[in-house]
């Protein structure tokens, strides 16, 4: 993790908190069927290590409270943190408070007599929130996974593309509400993205 | 485009995925022991039929894994998809 007087998120020039204080019914034009966020900075953590092994899934268990998630393109956690995003068959993303610097020391220690990986990402992603009536139709745009809620729904997760940049989905709510992760170089281009993508369903930024 | 099913992620659009060539192409097991024409047999040459083919592919933008394909090169009929390891599916050997 940078020291904490280096850290800027790679939005911060764009001044979403200023747009987020705007009060709603000072902004013109239609209701907002898309709403963005950019999320609290987090700690990530990189995760890697044999799942089919109970001694694995046990000290990840022992620290998070949850082991990680077995089945493909589902996170464990629900809509709280910690999360395990599961990015591949023995690879996940955990994802847990900024302020949380146990987790990744606790996750190393635990591991540490075993064939595994915990490295800390944490500024590696940005994390963009998408919710909102259209956010489904705003995905739907520039991905082609299949969003539909009878194959995507709350719970689940995957890398894909979006817009050609590759990102972390993550679908929290059936509302839906989605967290989008992605590398610090794309986010700024992401974010242009998705505000022109949902330009005709009206967009709103939160804080 | 190919609709690809990968064996964890399931099926997933072709431009998440990297083709790696055809599989099943097994490394001299004494790279020392064979003689220049047979280590160029290994290296370069392959198959290239016109019709059903295995190739290796890569889910690069997903899960990160490689896997098996069988394809048919003229019509893309994608018949199975298994991890690396396992046996094409109707091969007896």
């Amino acid at each position: 993790m940078a020291d904490a007087y280096l850290r800027q998120s790679p939005l911060a020039h764009l001044g979403l908190a200023a747009r987020a204080a705007i009060p709603p019914e000072d902004i013109e034009g239609t209701e907002a069927g898309v709403v963005l966020c950019e999320r609290p900075a987090r700690h990530q953590i990189g995760l890697r290590g044999d799942a089919r092994r109970p001694a694995f899934r046990a000290a990840v268990k022992g620290v998070l409270g949850f082991a990680p998630p077995a089945k493909a393109t589902t996170a464990a956690g629900g809509t709280g943190l910690p999360r395990a995003l599961w990015l591949g068959p023995d690879e996940w993303l955990v994802v847990t408070d900024d302020d949380d610097a146990a987790t990744v020391a606790d996750l190393s220690e635990a591991l540490a007599r075993q064939h595994a990986h915990v490295v800390d990402l944490s500024d590696a992603r940005a994390v963009i929130g998408l919710a909102g009536a259209g956010a489904r139709d705003v995905l739907m745009k520039g991905c082609t996974l299949d969003v539909h809620r009878r194959a995507f729904g709350p719970g689940r997760c995957t890398r894909t593309l979006l817009a050609r940049a590759q990102v972390i989905v993550h679908q929290i709510t059936q509302a839906p509400d989605y967290d989008l992760y992605v590398q610090r170089s794309f986010a700024e281009y992401l974010w242009a993205w998705l505000e022109d993508a949902g330009t005709e369903y009206g967009v709103r930024v939160t804080a | 485009m190919l609709l690809i099913p990968c064996p964890w992620c399931g099926r997933r659009d072709e431009s998440e995925f990297a083709c790696g060539g055809e599989a099943h192409i097994a490394r001299p097991a004494d790279p020392d022991a064979v003689s220049d024409a047979e280590w160029a047999d290994y290296l370069f040459m392959r198959t290239n039929p016109k019709g059903a083919h295995r190739e290796r592919w890569v889910h690069v933008h997903g899960c990160g894994r490689w896997f098996n394909v069988a394809r048919h090169t003229v019509t893309h009929d994608i018949s199975a998809a298994y991890k690396v390891g396992e046996k094409p599916p109707g091969d007896a050997s």
